[in-house]
């Protein structure tokens, strides 16, 4: 059968959905734009929950932070689930290279009895501190109005899953999958002094009852101290004492931060600048956090890189605080 | 006693895993519907690894059944070599 | 080095269980408030059987794999012009009530299993049902996708978000989904994860997906099964939380047996929107609603319900009455929104000859006794320019929130009718099922936005129809309702086709 299609007749009748028309105007828009502005429900709610009677679903009071309209944020990465797993599977689909080629080359073995016994002190045990990054950023998740704000936190929960599973496998690629690695990490996460300021803190953000002050906790202030000095300066440590086979086994967590981090920097930068009411709220939220997290990591720091390796850490969040105005 | 079932989304490698469940439940049940493959069988159905890599003459992943799995009934058992779903009574 | 092996369960454990600890900086009770007021005792979290174990990497490579797939279709469907390909336009109908009505649904069980993905004390536990949050929102952001190209063809897409938030038969939906969301975290569980996910999305998802290939929607289909890939996750996760939460405790079972009960009455009643589009919205015929609900429910939730019952688990409550309604409920709910289709944002229609001859061969025992002489005598109204809209509001049932329009299964001519008191007021339900929720939470029920009740207090735009449909729900009145016949969908179609338009045809027929 032939269809004769007068193309004239083919014109669509709109460029897209209202959602996006109101928001954009009237001209076609991007599929970030459609599934994540304005698909939140905000009004008519039928029960209030009875975990939290004082409160509706979608509430925006689960914040101290007041916006307008959540609705003007904006991910710089344009993630929606089909661009957030298709990133995710390039860097996946390296790292597990990268793991295959460490273990067929045997570098485990290679490296000194020193360099490994310090990655499994310094460098493994921060699996659980992911599993609190996870839990904080589910809770974000949970908590917020805005899909376009909530997806965010979606997306850094489960990456802060993978990358848990991820130091886990270099705790048994180092091993050599006798588990004694995860054993000991485990220990030093529960007794090791080095490790328990970072236990204290986590402990102390997942009761945290505020979403964005959690955010502010884990995701601006934890994971800029930790991130540089785990994954920059330790990683320069181990190098020079000749572990740096490890550069290999942690480039998915340097490449995930600077991707996570241009998500982070718009959400914070976007809500401060909103008002003054949210800048001094979320002032308060990072001069408290950062004082305790300093003095929680500054232990860890010592043994991992050096007595001076937390002011320069610290340098790094200043610097970027610094970029928003806090 | 009841039956377990799979259906899969009618495509290229979803031949091959019929193929291959067929020959490991031989007593299984095989009906087509439009995009869809649903096979059924009394008590318990397997899919067997090796079975389907045999089918398609190449490495296949037990986790690689859900890019083409649409539904199932049964309690699921998955290992590295197995997928299998049974009622107990 | 020679490396030991390690196998799937093992690594499993170790990469995901293994990296929670216990607490002693904080209380476990601070973390996880939310784990004791619904009476649920856990005595053991570690006795969690993982029911998939799959690590993130794998999730993201497979996941990315089925994206991939996904928008190819999609994008060639929307270069191609492949809405003309569907059997006709009538059929669309079926799309514009699923974006409006159950796309938002899967927004909110993403919101919900990311509040128990975080809530439940048992890691296992917590990172399946995380898995699902984010495969819900991945479900409503490709229904998006996929419908945004008919939404530039067709009316009555193009306002599904806001329309959610308001129109009276969305609100089924909706409350159904805020009804689990304000649940306590176990409740949820057994809400969705089981009696939804388990026992009746096949209901949805298959038949339905099935009947959209079959009538030449590619677009549609693909992000049906392709969801349908998750949900045999999502399946295997909501068996697992009966089984456990039957295995911690024997208190549990009363609890867990009486939210089966409400909540798979809340899902049948839910459903019979998905009955209507498969026996009313399909041009091409798969099967029957009936027949669906045969393998899908009975066959297949009977076998399910054999298996628990070892844990003591019967079936539902009022299944008996799901069963018999299984041959009346479709008809039921296409006249309802027949009678209301100048308040509707999809367009109905009455069905051709060949069509109700085809529901009366699927439905022999009721289709010419209850249904064939009604719809033959509206179709006679509309022939002769007089079509049938019903002009007062209907009453509503205070629970499942559709009109109160079910018959009575033992005399079905007769409206099917329940009432309670409560603090002085008096409510309706359609049905023992929707009455027995009511009764037993009340204090719950009541604060129901019945959109019905909200026109009459004046919260919707005013007291006119065109306030309420045009103003507040923003359904362009002449278009995005009314009859098929007549609409501007139909007139582009058959302009598409070089097709004569219905009225003529009607005329012809006459």
């Amino acid at each position: 059968m032939s269809i004769e299609i007068k193309t004239a007749t083919l014109e669509p009748i709109r460029h897209t959905f209202e959602h996006t028309k109101r928001r954009f105007g009237d001209k076609p828009a991007s599929r970030y734009q459609e599934a994540s502005y304005d698909i939140a429900p905000e009004q008519n709610f039928h029960y209030r929950p009875f975990w939290q009677p004082d409160k509706e679903l979608f509430d925006k009071s689960r914040t101290a932070v007041v916006m307008e309209d959540w609705n003007v944020h904006k991910d710089p990465r344009q993630y929606y689930y089909g661009t957030y797993v298709q990133a995710r599977a390039k860097l996946q689909e390296i790292t597990e290279s990268n793991y295959a080629f460490f273990e067929k080359r045997g570098s485990a073995g290679r490296m000194s009895e020193a360099v490994r016994a310090k990655i499994i002190r310094c460098l493994v045990p921060l699996r659980h501190a992911e599993l609190g990054a996870n839990m904080n950023n589910m809770f974000a998740f949970s908590n917020g109005t805005a899909t376009v704000v909530n997806q965010g936190f979606l997306y850094n929960a489960m990456d802060r899953l993978g990358i848990a599973q991820y130091l886990s496998r270099i705790g048994l690629l180092l091993d050599g999958n006798s588990t004694e690695s995860l054993t000991l990490a485990k220990e030093y996460w529960m007794t090791d002094p080095a490790w328990q300021g970072l236990r204290r803190y986590i402990e102390n953000v997942l009761c945290v009852k505020d979403w964005f002050e959690v955010f502010i906790a884990q995701d601006v202030v934890l994971d800029t101290l930790l991130y540089d000095l785990i994954y920059r300066q330790f990683d320069d440590a181990i190098t020079e004492q000749g572990g740096s086979d490890l550069a290999m086994l942690i480039e998915f967590m340097q490449e995930w931060h600077k991707d996570s981090s241009r998500w982070v920097d718009a959400t914070l930068k976007t809500t401060v600048e909103e008002s003054d009411h949210n800048r001094t709220t979320i002032k308060r939220w990072v001069d408290d956090w950062r004082e305790k997290a300093v003095a929680d990591l500054a232990p860890l720091a010592d043994i991992a890189v050096g007595d001076t390796a937390m002011a320069a850490s610290l340098d790094v969040l200043n610097q970027r605080l610094a970029k928003v105005g806090l | 006693m009841s039956k377990a079932f799979i259906a899969l989304q009618d495509n290229e490698e979803s031949h091959y895993i019929v193929e291959a469940i067929e020959q490991d439940n031989p007593t299984a049940t095989v009906i087509y519907q439009p995009a869809m493959i649903r096979i059924e069988n009394e008590g318990r159905l397997v899919i067997n690894r090796a079975t389907v890599e045999e089918k398609m003459g190449r490495d296949w992943e037990i986790p690689a059944l859900h890019v083409n799995l649409i539904t199932l009934g049964g309690n699921v058992d998955e290992d590295d070599d197995q997928f299998s779903l049974t009622w107990k009574q | 080095m020679s490396n030991r092996k390690i196998n799937m369960k093992e690594k499993y454990r170790l990469l995901t269980r293994d990296l929670d600890w216990e607490y002693s900086y904080r209380d476990y009770k601070e973390v996880f408030p939310q784990q004791e007021f619904e009476g649920i005792k856990i005595t053991d979290w570690s006795k969690w059987e993982d029911p998939f174990r799959l690590t993130m990497d794998a999730y993201w490579k497979y996941q990315a794999e089925k994206e991939k797939k996904l928008y190819a279709i999609l994008d060639a469907f929307s270069q191609n012009n492949s809405q003309l390909n569907v059997t006709d336009a009538r059929y669309v109908n079926a799309i514009k009530l699923f974006l409006t009505g159950i796309s938002p649904g899967e927004h909110q069980a993403a919101m919900g299993f990311g509040q128990v993905g975080r809530q439940l004390g048992g890691v296992g536990a917590r990172v399946a049902c995380q898995m699902q949050a984010i495969d819900e929102l991945r479900h409503v952001q490709t229904q998006i996708h996929a419908m945004s190209h008919y939404n530039k063809f067709f009316d009555g897409f193009q306002d599904f978000s806001h329309m959610h938030d308001r129109v009276w038969y969305l609100s089924v939906s909706k409350s159904f989904f805020d009804d689990a969301r304000t649940a306590g975290p176990f409740e949820y569980m057994v809400a969705i994860g089981f009696s939804f996910e388990y026992v009746l999305t096949n209901l949805l998802f298959v038949p339905f997906m099935s009947g959209a290939a079959y009538n030449g929607d590619m677009a549609t289909v693909t992000f049906g099964f392709s969801a349908q890939s998750d949900e045999a996750r999502h399946m295997t996760l909501g068996l697992e939380i009966i089984k456990f939460l039957l295995e911690q405790h024997p208190d549990n079972l009363p609890i867990v047996q009486r939210w089966i009960n409400k909540w798979f009455w809340r899902g049948t009643r839910m459903l019979s929107l998905v009955a209507m589009m498969m026996d009313y919205m399909l041009p091409n015929k798969v099967m029957s609603w009936q027949e669906a609900w045969e393998v899908y429910f009975e066959e297949a939730g009977g076998s399910l319900f054999k298996d628990l019952a070892r844990y003591g688990i019967e079936m539902p409550d009022y299944a008996q009455t799901a069963i018999a309604e299984k041959e009346h409920i479709s008809h039921q709910v296409w006249s309802m929104f027949y009678n209301y289709g100048h308040a509707t944002a999809f367009h109905t229609w009455m069905p051709t000859e060949k069509e109700m001859d085809w529901l009366s061969e699927k439905y022999p025992n009721t289709f010419d006794k209850y249904y064939r002489p009604r719809f033959e005598k509206w179709r006679e109204m509309e022939a002769a320019g007089e079509r049938f809209y019903n002009p007062t509001l209907p009453m509503l049932c205070q629970t499942c929130q559709i009109p109160m329009g079910f018959t009575d299964m033992e005399d079905p001519t007769s409206i099917f009718y329940r009432q309670s008191e409560y603090d002085g007021e008096r409510y309706n339900f359609c049905s023992d099922g929707c009455k027995d929720i009511f009764d037993h939470e009340p204090e719950k029920y009541v604060q129901a936005w019945l959109p019905v009740h909200q026109i009459y207090q004046g919260n919707c735009g005013g007291p006119s129809m065109e306030d309420v449909l045009g103003n507040y729900y923003k359904i362009n009145l002449g278009v995005d309702n009314m009859d098929f016949h007549g609409s501007p969908d139909e007139e582009r179609w058959n302009i598409w086709h070089n097709l004569q338009p219905a009225e003529d045809k009607l005329k012809q027929a006459s």
